[in-house]
Order: structure tokens, then C-alpha cells, then sequence
């Protein structure tokens, strides 16, 4: 699929002079109304997140604070060691991103550029993976970390990574790696390289893009990731953002201004990510949606 | 058979072999803990009564036929499959609706894209939290926005008739990924094809019906599936925002599925409970693919790749 590159079109500036294109002006004024539409929601939470306790609760809304309650961040953030929390998500989404890309990579690397007996088998096995639902393991590994006394520990979200959990990634590394050229390889080996050190020497210099998208991908799903950690987790003091402000929503559920100041700032590391990577979030998306 | 395979006298090197299987070998440990064997576990466990604590029952078949008279089953099933039936086809067309609008080479294009896409990378316990108030009856927005129009809205999560749709509606908000999806689809359509078009004198809807349809098709019954199974594993929403109500009207499988199993410790109930999730969504599926032949255009040239 053609990829997309940010701003193709902004080249195409309608030359002066030219009529009015009524359908463009009508796609504008619809893609506007839905910018706002998909914004509002986002500027009424920011808008809230900064007013009094008092200035919530009024009808109609108003949209600018009057006055700016900045202490609503230092208050909700303090309330909760919400610190920690970020501390928390910051080393298993890190733990996550150097399991599943090593682990990952290998495999779909030997699936990719070594010829091995067993290799189509397992690679079916792979693509059968995709497709079960995480409902179905949810309990069976509960009970297996149970007795491994891996509860409440981060264990259970960490080890799993390392061997290659998300098949998806393998598969993404597989087709990756099959599109690049087998002349640098051959060479490689003719020269005397290693299996391992044609991977870590030819290979992964030349793949950087398909290992930051699997990247930001662990990085956004370890932000999202709620069921799992809940499980796992039940000391505070081991709490992810998402549990943090999960425990929040129940403990302050009626300090509105304090309740959505904890949720910008669980969101705002990600929408800052997201405005600097927006290229690799972009790719990895249309990676999954051209399928498998 | 492994074993077997790698001494076999082929062409094939053994060092390669052996690096490979190396290579792929945490993968395959994975795979037998953490899925394979789990997923075997899972079925054993569905014919127990087990608490974890004290050694498991073996029940047969009795977890299955207790589902029978679960009503709440039927009610989380029901929900789960309302919400798939329709937030999924209104995510499909939201998402293609902008995405073709995105394709008219517009200015701004960039713009648009980050805007729209960006809900969907929020987040999703952050977005409960803030669509908790977003959609609260008295000082929320949506009832704002209606209120301009002079219609008293309802309260949205509070009312058992009207929860589920507020979930849907908020589904809405992260359609941002299948945009993306369906644009790069539609920016791989040939423009010649709507050259022909033009020449047989088809207007932008007959285009749109003769060339955009069939040649995104195959994306959009991808995104079905795909729609399908993230349907059934809405969980955060309601945990959060309803816990199930009002009235279970908001009693998403997963969440019935989670309360048995980490509430309650039933874990061969919710272990039967998975596996009957499984066949359902393995049925639809199937079903979705076998009828898909009638509207879904495949050309050999059109490669995802």
C-alpha cells in the first residue's frame, strides 16, 4: 500500500485565478465541523481541568476558566503518588519495548532469511496466534503466575515479552525483513559473518523504522493497558498510570476539576509522543490495517 | 518430529538449522507457556469447579449448562453483540466518510489527519474518566450541545435505555485509526480507473459505488473483523463509567467474564465463559468471511503490501 507521507497534498496550493471548486470549499466546511466535533470533547475536559471547585458546576458551560485554577494539577498530582505511577509505566513500557523487539526481530528474522526445516509450519502457527482473542489465556496465566507467586509483581507483564508474546510483531519483523535484499545478506555470509552477526551487523541497521514503529506501538499499548496490570498488580505502590487514575476516579469522583486534571495528565505524555513520532504511529497503523 | 526434521540430508545447512531454531526458540517457549499451553489449560479448566485456593472439581460439562441459566450471560452476550452490530458499522462508515473526504487532495490534509486521528491514541481508562463527564446529564457537554437546539438531553449514563448508546457514541471518537486505514487504501486506487470512469461518464457517486467501493472492500471487511473482535473486548468503558448498569444495560461480556473470574473466583465458569467467546467470535468470522464473497472485490493487481 502507497504509504502516507505527512503533507502530499499541502504541494497541491489551488492556483489563483482558477474557479472556485464548490466540492472542495464543501469538504473544508465539513472537515472543519468535524474537527471541532472530534476537539470539543478534549477542550471541555483541558477547560474543566482548570477551573475552582466552584466554577465546574455551572450551565451553560463556560468554556475559558475565570479565574485559571493552575493548582488543580499540583493538587490532583499530589493527592496520589501519581510520581510513582508515571515511574511505574515508564520501566515496563521500557522492560516491554527490549523484550518484544529482541525477541520478536529474532523470530521473524529466522522466519524471513534462514532456510530451515519446520519454518512454514511454525510461521502458520504464528499467523493462527493473531487471531486468539486475549480472553482465552487471561485466566490459564493468572493461575500459572499464581503459582509462580508472580502476583503483585510486574512479572507477569514483563517475562511474557521476552519470548515473543505478540505474534503480531513477529509478523510485522517477518515481512519487513523479507523486503530487504538477499544480495547484502549472501555477501555477508560469503565474507564469513555469523548467523547473529548478520542480524545484529546487516540487519537491524537497515531495519530502524519497523523497529520504531513496534516501539511506539508498545509504548501506546503499555499506556492503554488496563485489564492486565489490574490483575497483576495489587500494591499501590506498583500502580500504572491507568490504575492511578482508575483509584482516582473512585476516590474523588465528585472533585470534577481534580478528576480531569489526573486524566490530561495521563494523557498528555502520549499526545506529545504522539505529535513527534506522528510518522511511525501513522505507519504502524497502516501496517495493521493491510493485514495479514 | 523437530529432531527429525533437522538431521534430515538436505540442502538445507545444519548450522543455518540450528541458528534458526535458536533464533525462534523464546518464541516457541512462549508460545507453549503463554498461549498454547494456556489456551489447552483453559479448556480443561472450563469442565472444573476451581477457586484456586482448594484443588479444582471436575464438573464435565456442568459450567456450560449453568451458562444456560445464567441470565446474566444472555444479557452480556446480548449487550456485546448490540454493540458490535451497530457501533462497528457506524465506526466503518464515520471512518470512510472522512477518509474520503481526506483524499480529495485538500489542503491541510496533514492538519485534518493529526486532528482526527489523535482521540485514538489517547488512553482509553483516560478517556472514560473524561467522557464520564463529557456525557454527564446536568453539566456535561453533549447536553449542552443539545440544549442550543432546545432538546433536554437524557442522562446519558444513568438511564438503562440510554448507556449503551452513549458508549457507542463515544466509540465514534476513536475512528481515527480506520481513517487512516481506509485513506492509505484509497490512495492506492489506481487514479486510471476513475479516468475510465470519467470517460464512461460516471458521476462522483457512480465512481464512488463503481470504483472506491469495490476496490476498498477488501479493507473494509478487514476492518469488520477486526472491528468485530475489539467489540468483544470492550472492558474499560463500562468498568469504569457504569460498572455494568444501569440495570446491566451496559453488561459487556468481558466485564461478566472478569467478574466471575477475579470477583467472584470462579475460574472454570469464566474459563467455559472464554471459551464460548472464542466460538462465537470464530463463528462470526466465519460467517462474515463466507458471505463477504458477494461484496468483496479482490484484483490481482491490488496487493496489501
Amino acid at each position: 500500500m502507497t504509504p502516507i507521507t505527512a503533507g502530499t497534498s499541502l504541494k497541491v496550493a489551488s492556483a489563483q485565478k482558477r474557479p472556485i471548486d464548490w466540492a472542495k470549499v464543501l469538504a473544508h466546511v465539513i472537515l472543519i465541523a468535524g474537527s471541532i466535533m472530534f476537539l470539543m470533547p478534549f477542550i471541555y475536559v483541558v477547560s474543566t481541568s482548570l477551573k475552582t471547585a466552584g466554577e465546574v458546576y455551572t450551565f451553560p458551560p463556560e468554556f475559558i476558566p475565570d479565574p485559571v485554577a493552575w493548582e488543580n494539577y499540583p493538587d490532583a498530582l499530589t493527592a496520589m503518588p501519581f510520581d510513582r505511577f508515571f515511574l511505574n509505566t515508564i520501566f515496563l513500557a521500557v522492560g516491554r519495548i527490549l523484550g518484544l523487539t529482541l525477541s520478536c526481530s529474532l523470530a521473524g528474522f529466522a522466519f524471513a532469511k534462514l532456510r530451515w526445516k519446520g519454518r512454514n509450519t511454525l510461521f502458520f502457527i504464528v499467523l493462527l496466534t493473531l487471531m486468539i482473542p486475549t480472553e482465552v489465556t487471561l485466566i490459564p496465566r493468572y493461575i500459572l503466575f499464581t503459582k509462580l507467586g508472580w502476583i503483585n509483581s510486574f512479572a507477569p507483564l514483563l517475562v511474557p515479552g521476552f519470548f515473543a508474546e505478540n505474534a503480531f510483531f513477529v509478523f510485522l519483523f517477518r515481512q519487513f525483513f523479507m523486503t530487504m535484499g538477499q544480495d547484502l545478506i549472501d555477501a555477508a555470509r560469503i565474507d564469513g559473518c555469523s548467523f547473529a552477526g548478520l542480524f545484529w551487523r546487516i540487519i537491524v541497521p537497515n531495519a530502524k523504522p519497523v523497529f520504531a514503529v513496534v516501539a511506539i506501538y508498545v509504548i501506546q499499548n503499555n499506556w492503554n493497558s488496563f485489564l492486565l496490570p489490574m490483575i497483576y498488580l495489587t500494591d499501590r505502590a506498583k500502580y500504572t498510570l491507568a490504575l492511578g487514575l482508575r483509584l482516582f476516579n473512585e476516590q474523588y469522583y465528585s472533585q470534577t476539576h481534580l478528576l480531569m486534571a489526573a486524566s490530561v495528565f495521563v494523557v498528555i505524555p502520549i499526545v506529545i509522543l504522539f505529535f513527534f513520532m506522528q510518522r511511525y504511529f501513522i505507519q504502524g497503523v497502516v501496517f495493521t490495517g493491510s493485514k495479514g | 518430529m523437530l529432531i527429525h526434521d533437522l538431521f534430515k540430508p538436505k540442502r538445507l545447512s545444519f548450522w543455518e538449522s540450528l541458528n534458526a531454531w535458536v533464533f525462534v526458540a523464546p518464541w516457541i517457549l512462549g508460545f507453549l507457556f503463554f498461549t498454547g499451553g494456556p489456551i489447552l489449560a483453559s479448556l480443561v479448566i472450563s469442565f472444573t469447579e476451581w477457586d484456586i485456593v482448594n484443588p479444582p472439581v471436575w464438573t464435565g460439562l456442568g459450567n456450560y449448562e449453568l451458562m444456560l441459566s445464567d441470565p446474566l450471560f444472555f444479557q452480556s452476550l446480548k449487550v456485546t453483540t448490540i454493540y458490535a452490530l451497530v457501533a462497528v458499522p457506524l465506526q466503518i462508515v464515520v471512518g470512510l466518510f472522512i477518509a474520503i473526504l481526506l483524499n480529495t487532495k485538500i489542503r491541510l490534509i496533514g492538519v485534518y489527519r493529526t486532528l482526527f486521528y489523535l482521540p485514538a491514541v489517547l488512553p482509553i481508562v483516560s478517556v472514560a474518566v473524561m467522557w464520564r463527564w463529557i456525557l454527564s446529564r446536568d453539566w456535561g457537554l453533549i447536553n449542552w450541545f443539545l440544549s442550543v437546539f432546545g432538546v433536554y438531553g437524557p442522562g446519558w449514563l444513568s438511564e438503562p435505555e440510554w448507556a449503551l448508546p452513549a458508549l457507542i457514541l463515544m466509540s465514534l471518537w476513536g475512528v481515527g485509526s480506520g481513517m487512516l486505514i481506509y485513506l492509505a487504501g484509497l490512495q492506492g486506487i489506481p487514479s486510471d480507473l476513475y479516468e475510465a470512469a470519467k470517460v464512461d461518464g460516471a458521476g462522483a457517486w457512480a465512481s464512488f459505488v463503481y470504483v472506491t467501493l469495490p476496490m476498498i472492500s477488501p479493507v473494509i471487511l478487514f476492518q469488520l473483523v477486526v472491528g468485530l473482535i475489539a467489540a468483544f473486548q470492550v472492558f474499560a468503558q463500562p468498568f469504569i463509567m457504569t460498572q455494568g448498569g444501569p440495570q446491566n444495560s451496559t453488561l459487556f461480556y468481558l466485564l461478566h467474564l472478569f467478574r466471575n473470574a477475579f470477583e467472584f473466583f470462579r475460574m472454570g465458569y469464566a474459563s467455559a465463559l472464554s471459551w464460548v467467546l472464542f466460538m462465537y467470535i470464530a463463528v462470526l468470522t466465519l460467517l462474515i468471511f463466507r458471505f463477504s464473497a458477494a461484496w468483496v472485490f479482490y484484483e490481482g493487481e491490488i496487493k496489501n503490501e
